[in-house]
């Protein structure tokens, strides 16, 4: 049985010493959404999508994906695009395609063989002859090929060119299914608003809105982005 | 990528106003089969779901219709499609009076220099 929520989070907090990270928040996902986790450097992006795939634990509530704790269970169903990549620059296409095989049931090995093919990329190049640009593709194809309950991708379109942007967030859209939910964090959000469906606004370890983005476009007559310059102006 | 957005109005409704007008110029013709979801929300650069919003409020006004299982059709109404683009005719028209009141021309004013230019002395 699914619950509708594939995310749930109950007065969440992550204290790293004396630092807060998270203060409390409470967050609900819902399964078939594309949701932005939007906020500036240092608001807490990463370290709630951290706690979600278990690499942090929790100080303090509750942190359910699909009604379970993260653990290697809650693995099996989180596609997880880290902000650093984590594979071996010597490493083969292809031997990160058997990497994924290996570790995850539900990698689809064709569907990546497909899309790396429209992008001319060989299973038998190393990702160290690759641009920054090819490499964040070839991770992002990696992780949609997944077919997971949830896609956590953490600055998906940082540091790449506008044409490279667009390829990701059609990528984004076209492996989206009705029964999964991505949460795209990132703070270029003009980039990425027309692909979300809702907007979660975090600043300092709190949730400072969750909405529809036509809900903030029609409340407040402006686009997310401007509203994320209002609310989040530098003083 | 994708269609061209203004910031002020949510996208579904820019999606609707994007697809109606590509009725009313012919590109979608009366009882023409629409592209599904996936292919418009690929092409306009948007979430599918955004999509599906658009094309419920299309069809709850009439104007494109469900085959259950089988797709979505234009209406084959092509009354409707008139009266449509007469609205939308008469709106633009509407948004550029108001321009030009803007920077002081009345409509006689407008008029007159809209056949000034049809008249080729402008």
């Amino acid at each position: 049985m699914m619950s509708t929520e594939i995310l749930c989070c109950k007065n969440l907090t992550k204290r790293f010493g004396a630092k807060t990270a998270l203060n409390g928040i409470n967050l609900n996902i819902e399964r078939g959404k594309i949701v932005g986790l939007l906020g500036p450097n240092g608001s807490g992006k990463t370290t709630l999508i951290k706690l979600a795939n278990a690499l942090l634990t929790k100080t303090d509530g509750e942190i359910l994906i699909n009604g379970l704790a993260p653990s290697a269970e809650t693995k099996k169903i989180v596609s997880y695009l880290p902000d650093k990549t984590y594979l071996n620059s010597w490493m083969k296409v292809k031997d990160i395609l058997n990497f994924f095989s290996d570790f995850y049931d539900d990698f689809n090995a064709q569907k990546a063989l497909d899309m790396l093919a429209r992008l001319d990329i060989s299973p038998e190049n190393r990702l160290k002859t690759m641009s920054k640009g090819t490499k964040e593709k070839v991770q992002l194809i990696l992780v949609m090929s997944r077919e997971a309950q949830i896609y956590f991708l953490d600055e998906p379109i940082a540091g790449v060119d506008p044409a490279a942007r667009d390829y990701i967030l059609n990528t984004i859209i076209s492996n989206y299914n009705e029964n999964a939910s991505v949460v795209i964090s990132t703070h270029l959000i003009s980039d990425i608003e027309k692909v979300l469906d809702e907007a979660v606004f975090i600043q300092n370890g709190e949730i400072k809105l969750h909405k529809t983005v036509d809900e903030i476009r029609q409340e407040n007559g402006s686009s997310v982005d401007n509203y994320f310059r209002e609310v989040f102006k530098c003083l | 990528m994708g269609w061209n957005f203004s910031d002020d109005v949510p996208i579904y409704i820019q999606i609707m106003n994007h697809i109606k007008i590509m009725i009313i110029s012919g590109i979608y013709k009366a009882g023409d089969k629409l592209p599904s979801i996936r292919e418009i929300a690929s092409d306009a650069g948007v979430n599918p779901n955004t999509v599906q919003k658009a094309l419920q409020e299309l069809e709850r006004c009439g104007l494109i219709f469900s085959q259950r299982s089988v797709g979505k059709y234009i209406t084959e109404d092509s009354q409707m499609i008139k009266s449509m683009k007469n609205n939308i005719a008469q709106s633009f028209v509407n948004d550029f009076f108001e321009k030009m009141s803007s920077i002081g021309f009345n409509k006689e004013e407008t008029f007159n220099i809209i056949q000034s230019i049809i008249e080729g002395r402008s």
